[in-house]
């Protein structure tokens, strides 16, 4: 009964955080909210006993990818109502949208069946007889390991893309060269002058 | 009614009464650090540090409570009031909980999960979004300034903090903290994996915005960093998370490679003595070198702090990731997977 109450708080927290990340005004309370519907996914992962998704699911999407939007949102300068502007006019288009991918999910999940010997050919591993990161492991690194690796190499691409499309050689920077500045000797730099009365350097 | 009484009251109580024994603890172990720090500071200075409030001054800690309670809280006027409450009582809050699964003898724990290591780490990657929402909320240059620069660190550092861990559970075979600690019976992981060690440590500094790393709040630069607005309870609550938070990382630090509640040997005197006790020596030794970094090292650059983390910790400690999973495979040592 108790877990039935913990998953219907969660639950709902996460529906009402998901409605005030496209509802609300400032785009900074925005992804706070966004935040907070990903813990309460986590919660309900850890409901299901999938502790390790849940644990992953806030490292990476809390604690890296959410701190990155919110570095890029507070930076921003906002003009909220310039932002309200044409408001009415995209409110058509974004409902079709909405419909549309509402329609698609609900054939996907009414449609959905699952094949009635797959509980007996492929049962889910005891979860008293092994923890949550070997069960994952044993299947990611052994049967979709090429899929594991092909997902990895995706990433990588993705992140020389954003490298060089961001790069570029500017003129002026200072950089320091940390050999350069052991390497030196006195003689490099030091000069001793000896300056006579009255006629400077 | 006797059911439901058995079911949820009794242990509702007895998780409460728990909980209290960790936190009341905690906090005063939190009161008497900054008198630590103070002493040992001093002392390094060759000065006497707090000694008016009480004898040798330990009620100096006290006074200084009463002395931020009794202040009146601020709220800037143009300022995100209801984010910039919650700023603090966040930093506060994720101090606090990280504490649930920390084992401090066998079987002492609140909490023994399977995935221990891994919701530190997710806690400890939290911690930025207090300081952000901060400098955020404050509305103000310099506690932004301080912001911006506290997440940058803080996410430098967590990357090779991660690596650091799994380098510890590839020679355990788990992620549960009891058993990361059992796995260094024979010998404590600060020995074999000792370069870990000391970077673990050092990102541990940058984690907590400790000096030499304490950039966020350069006072010389930035006033004070994120919480320059903040007054009384308000800017209390950040003081005593970032103090729980140090002694949170020292408590990682000695689990993950001093062998946290194990004796020094396993022999007639050493082992007398209760598995707690070690523990909490250990951790108070982590933390004198957290004072004594402080006295000795002058601040960092800031695009030298970036340097450290991503050109040098960071090949680094994936290079010894894989020197390690190579070893562990290469003479068979790969431990077998612990049951939670």
């Amino acid at each position: 009964m108790i877990q039935a109450l913990i998953f219907y708080v969660f639950a709902a927290i996460t529906i009402a955080s998901g409605v005030m990340v496209v509802s609300s005004r400032n785009p900074v309370h925005s992804v706070l909210f966004l935040i907070l519907a990903f813990f309460n996914a986590a919660g309900l992962f850890v409901l299901i006993g999938a502790e390790f998704i849940a644990m992953i699911l806030v490292v990476v999407y809390v604690g890296a990818v959410a701190v990155l939007f919110l570095f890029v949102v507070m930076m921003l300068d906002i003009n909220f109502v310039e932002l309200r502007q044409g408001f009415m006019k995209y409110l058509p288009i974004g409902l079709l949208i909405g419909v549309v991918i509402f329609a698609e999910l609900f054939f996907v999940v009414t449609s959905w069946v699952i094949a009635p010997d797959l509980i007996t050919a492929a049962p889910a591993p005891d979860p008293n007889a092994v923890t949550n990161t070997h069960a994952l492991g044993a299947l990611l690194y052994t049967r979709y390991v090429y899929l594991f690796q092909s997902a990895g190499l995706i990433l990588l691409i993705a992140m020389i893309g954003a490298i060089v499309l961001t790069l570029r050689s500017r003129e002026g920077v200072k950089r320091q060269r940390i050999s350069e500045q052991l390497s030196r000797t006195p003689d490099e730099t030091v000069e001793v002058v000896k300056v006579q009365r009255g006629e400077g350097v | 009614m006797d059911a439901i009484l058995e079911t949820y009251v009794i242990p509702t109580a007895i998780i409460l009464a728990q909980i209290l024994a960790i936190v009341v603890p905690l906090l005063v172990a939190v009161a008497y650090l900054t008198y630590f720090e103070r002493k040992v500071i001093g002392a390094m200075q060759m000065r006497k540090g707090p000694n008016v409030v009480g004898p040798f001054g330990l009620l100096q800690p006290l006074a200084d409570g009463v002395k931020l309670f009794a202040k009146e809280t601020i709220l800037p006027a143009g300022a995100n009031k209801i984010m910039f409450a919650m700023a603090p009582m966040l930093t506060f809050i994720l101090a606090m909980i990280a504490w649930a699964v920390i084992p401090f003898d066998a079987g002492m724990v609140l909490s023994d999960i399977n995935v221990g290591v891994l919701y530190l780490f997710a806690i400890s990657s939290l911690g930025v979004y207090g300081v952000i929402m901060a400098g955020w909320a404050s509305n103000s240059k310099y506690a932004f300034l301080g912001a911006l620069r506290s997440a940058a660190q803080m996410v430098s550092y967590e990357v090779s903090i991660g690596f650091v861990m799994i380098t510890v559970l590839l020679c355990v075979g788990s992620l549960n903290l009891s058993a990361i600690v059992e796995a260094q019976r024979t010998v404590w992981f600060a020995i074999p994996l000792l370069p870990m060690f000391v970077i673990f440590f050092v990102s541990a500094l940058a984690e907590t915005n400790r000096a030499p790393f304490d950039l966020p709040e350069g006072e010389s630069e930035l006033v004070a960093g994120y919480f320059v607005e903040y007054s009384s309870m308000t800017f209390a609550l950040f003081f005593l998370g970032e103090y729980a938070n140090m002694i949170l990382m020292s408590a990682i630090t000695v689990i993950l490679f001093m062998g946290g509640w194990l004796p020094l040997f396993d022999i007639a005197p050493f082992n007398w003595i209760p598995g707690p006790i070690w523990f909490f020596a250990k951790i108070a030794f982590v933390l004198f070198f957290f004072l004594w970094v402080r006295a000795t090292f002058p601040r960092y650059r800031y695009d030298q702090l970036m340097r450290l983390g991503w050109k040098v910790f960071l090949p680094f400690s994936l290079l010894w990731v894989v020197l390690t999973a190579g070893v562990l495979v290469a003479f068979d040592w790969v431990p077998a997977p612990v049951l939670g």
